[in-house]
């Protein structure tokens, strides 16, 4: 398998058609992952623009840069944009997407048509989101707290609310999608416990999505229902009550951070077993791991809420809860680390991020104990304590993740090589940039300094100007992959079926793989990463 | 308090910075140990002993219990403030904090307090949610529109320190600082002095009590149509219904904007809502006359039915015939 692959196969899905229809009217799961790539790489430019924004007012301790409406605008797009219009969607419609059919070896996923559909879905809520942006702004935070979102603000809440809720049902589609396409097109031999650790996240994120989207949904209506029309059910002037959103805000959000995380859990689990070339250990526990994250993430939102009246009983059951999720990830952490026990162990550029994802990942789970104890997080609450703390588990997890993934996958999408040192290079200035921006942001959090702060006293400037510094490395760091991906689809080696060596079914099919992804139906008689039975090897080069 | 606090940080840090180390530790050294010598080498097989997954499940449970135990003790003391207490309330404003002293003395952005001396802050919002912050000691509480929320700190050093609205509240939630002023006892005895040009809080109470004709129907007597509100608060009342509550102030400033919603047993709810017609600050005022009268005995009623005073300032007059009985004292 070494020397007959390393030219690109004559047809694949994508040049199977050409056109801006062939793409538009596509049901093929891979062009409908890349239509996702397209939207949500845009976003996340968007998003972090809006973010170099924010660091750069904090230089200095006056809100000299832009005006406090305007900074307030800028937190909150910049939240509303990463959340919604890039995370969500991220590893699920993406690489999701591109690999779910390919790895239980399916022509497809269970709905093609649903799946476009699901895009178009959310290409609407995204407009309609960005209409809201563009037209002026919202300001109330990305949590919309009432009764400041539905009686004080006067942006743009009534859009984005829509936007937003628009964006939900393809979140929805896609959950279901992927959770028909598990149970029902799994290839012969492909039982549940041979499954890639990947279609397990994927499938505990997928439920997620479907259980908890419903409630977000019924949330924004209301807040929509109350701006408009005055209900009372948040304005303690008619007898509702402000806290009442938390409870229902958090009910979806707290339960989001997983989905945003768990995607990134089943990459950095596939990373770790290609780079090493041996079987996750623990599979059982990695794989029940994911579902018990998905259960136990539904009973723990009111930690969000410590400090907003709570009594201090249901504060102590959601602060047991909330160290009871902890451990799942834990199990986790040590298990990918006993994985690299024995292996062969590569340090090529997705392994780079997946070892970068359990370190940052690892500081961001234990702070979050900060914030479930109930004592420490009276104090650490609302301030850069927690800022930091999301931010480790969404860029220092998520998005290590992902870019992690994407580097793994990218020969597979498109068929070529990037250069390895470019990769590691681009792989340690984000670690870097990311822990220099982030970092001191705990200490500014355990000194005082509130979140969503436009101006901030002095004492907390130097800390604040570390935090710019590094989302100025940060940036570069996101910049280099851009250029060297870029330049890989023109002028990067030709990668072959199986570059990195590794085992799995989406290694076995061409790269690009064909529109039906397999010639025939593989058959499965392994379990996932069967180092020791199959032995591969990448292709020699040069 | 706040070293209470700190000790639980720091231990929650160490624990954390034991589990970084190690496992940044074990990726070092496994990666080292275990890197690829050969093109083409793929690991061993290596069978999970169930015994290690059991230990690295168990670990961090038994640490995550810990955590929580000690966490919840330090918030039951941060919930619970001691008996004797200095009352202050605080009401929150787009973007400002106001203060209100039992003495009467009105301040914002500054509070000053006395060092050495339990604080009880309550706390309400006139709009929407603001949090109640004072970094130094270690202490926070959302001020909510509708409800109070307490919160309590014991300051030690007399020096200033920051406060901060925690909660994003708009426009200028970040201008909505304020600093809190610790002084020497006798010091704050002579700023307490320079005293209130209105009189207690109590009595600017007292005051409205009378300007808003409350005390037509709420008697001393015992004869009027509402209840007699001396010794009622902190005390278990027994509602229309069955029901009972305990009078705290949440209980007091709910009976003066929405009346209806727990009458005492034995009156009808003809008493007008007052929403809209007083400010938070005039409620806390009201709220804290109605707590002075606790120490005073309830009177008993006198023998001889006079009825309720006629007045052209009360807000709404029952029909005829459909007088309260009356109620029986103590309750």
């Amino acid at each position: 398998m070494d020397t007959d692959t390393l030219a690109l196969p004559r047809t694949h899905y994508l040049n199977a058609e050409y056109g801006i229809t062939s793409w538009l009217l596509t049901t093929d799961h891979k062009r409908i992952g890349l239509l996702f790539l397209a939207a949500i790489t845009f976003f996340f430019v968007i998003g972090g623009i809006f973010a170099g924004l924010i660091r750069l007012e904090l230089l200095t301790p006056a809100g000299d840069l832009v005006g406090d409406d305007t900074y307030n605008k800028l937190f909150t797009m910049h939240g509303i944009v990463m959340i919604f219009l890039f995370l969500i969607p991220s590893i699920p419609a993406v690489l999701g997407n591109f690999l779910v059919p390919i790895m239980v070896g399916a022509r497809d996923l269970a709905f093609p048509r649903l799946n476009l559909m699901s895009w178009y879905i959310f290409m609407i809520g995204a407009v309609v989101t960005t209409g809201a942006i563009v037209l002026g702004g919202v300001d109330t935070g990305w949590t919309f707290y009432t009764p400041f979102s539905t009686h004080a603000s006067q942006s743009n809440v009534l859009m984005a609310g829509v936007g937003i809720f628009i964006i939900g049902f393809s979140s929805i589609l896609t959950g279901l999608n992927f959770i028909v396409t598990i149970h029902t097109m799994r290839a012969p031999g492909m039982t549940w416990f041979r499954m890639p650790l990947f279609l397990w996240s994927i499938y505990a994120t997928s439920l997620i999505n479907v259980l908890g989207t419903p409630v977000l949904a019924i949330t924004l209506v209301a807040v929509v229902l109350e701006r408009a029309m005055h209900l009372g059910i948040f304005d303690p002037a008619y007898g509702g009550d402000p806290v009442l959103f938390q409870h229902l805000f958090w009910f979806y959000s707290h339960p989001a951070v997983y989905i945003m995380i768990l995607p990134s859990m089943g990459v950095v689990s596939e990373l770790i077993a290609a780079f090493s070339r041996k079987n996750i250990f623990g599979y059982t526990f990695v794989a029940f791991s994911s579902l018990a994250i998905a259960i136990f993430g539904f009973l723990v939102w009111g930690h969000h809420m410590f400090v907003a009246g709570m009594s201090v009983y249901g504060a102590m059951i959601f602060s047991v809860l909330s160290f009871l999720v902890a451990v799942p990830s834990a199990i986790k952490v040590f298990n990918w680390t006993a994985t690299l026990y024995k292996g062969s162990i590569s340090f090529q550029t997705p392994m780079l991020y997946a070892l970068g994802f359990i370190g940052l990942f690892t500081i961001g789970g234990l702070t979050g104990l900060f914030l479930a104890t109930l004592g420490v997080d009276v104090h650490v609450t609302d301030t850069y304590f927690v800022v930091a703390h999301f931010h480790y588990i969404m860029v220092g997890g998520a998005i290590m993740g992902y870019m992690g993934g994407m580097h793994y996958w990218w020969p597979k999408i498109t068929g070529r090589m990037y250069p390895d040192l470019w990769g590691k290079i681009s792989a340690v200035t984000i670690f870097l940039g990311f822990n220099l921006t982030f970092f001191p942001q705990f200490v500014l959090g355990y000194m005082g300094m509130p979140r969503r702060y436009h101006a901030y006293p002095d004492e907390f400037q130097a800390l604040n100007v570390l935090s710019t510094a590094g989302a100025s490395i940060l940036g570069v760091g996101y910049l280099i992959p851009a250029c060297y991906l870029l330049w890989s689809l023109k002028y990067g080696a030709v990668a072959g079926r199986n570059p990195w060596g590794a085992i799995g079914l989406e290694w076995t099919t061409t790269s690009p793989p064909p529109t039906f992804n397999f010639d025939s139906t593989p058959v499965v008689t392994t379990p996932a990463y069967a180092y020791d039975v199959i032995k591969p090897r990448e292709p020699e080069r040069a | 308090m706040a070293g209470q606090v700190d000790a639980l940080y720091f231990f929650l840090l160490a624990v954390s910075a034991f589990f970084v180390i190690l496992i940044a530790t074990l990726i070092v050294v496994l990666g080292v140990r275990y890197r690829r010598r050969a093109h083409g080498d793929v690991g061993a097989k290596v069978v999970p002993a169930l015994s290690l997954e059991i230990a690295w499940t168990v670990i961090p449970l038994v640490l995550g219990l810990v955590m929580f135990a000690w966490g919840a003790n330090v918030y039951f003391a941060q919930a619970q403030p001691p008996a004797e207490t200095l009352d202050i309330y605080v009401t929150g404003k787009q973007w400002m904090w106001k203060f209100q002293h039992l003495d009467g003395q009105r301040e914002i952005n500054e509070l000053h307090v006395p060092a050495g001396r339990a604080v009880r802050v309550t706390g309400t919002s006139e709009d929407v949610i603001h949090s109640f912050f004072i970094p130094a000691f270690r202490v926070k509480a959302d001020v909510l529109p509708g409800r109070y929320t307490t919160m309590w700190f014991n300051a030690t050093k007399p020096g200033r320190y920051h406060i901060f609205c925690a909660e994003y509240c708009g426009t200028r939630h970040s201008g909505m600082i304020g600093t809190i002023v610790v002084m020497d006892p006798t010091e704050y005895q002579a700023w307490l002095s320079g005293g209130a040009a209105e009189g207690s809080l109590a009595s600017q109470g007292q005051k409205l009590f009378q300007d808003l004709a409350c005390i037509t129907c709420h008697r001393s007597d015992g004869q009027g149509r509402g209840p007699n509100l001396e010794g009622v608060f902190g005390s278990r009342i027994e509602l229309n219904g069955g029901a009972t509550v305990t009078a705290d102030e949440a209980y007091v400033r709910e009976s003066i904007l929405s009346p209806s919603a727990k009458v005492t047993a034995g009156f009808q709810p003809i008493m007008p809502t007052f929403q809209g017609l007083v400010s938070e600050e005039q409620l806390i005022a009201l709220v804290e006359y109605v707590k002075s009268l606790k120490g005073r005995p309830a009177q008993a009623p006198p023998t001889q039915h006079e009825g309720p005073a006629a007045g052209e300032a009360t807000p709404a007059r029952p029909p005829a015939g459909n007088q309260p009985r009356q109620p029986s004292p103590g309750k």
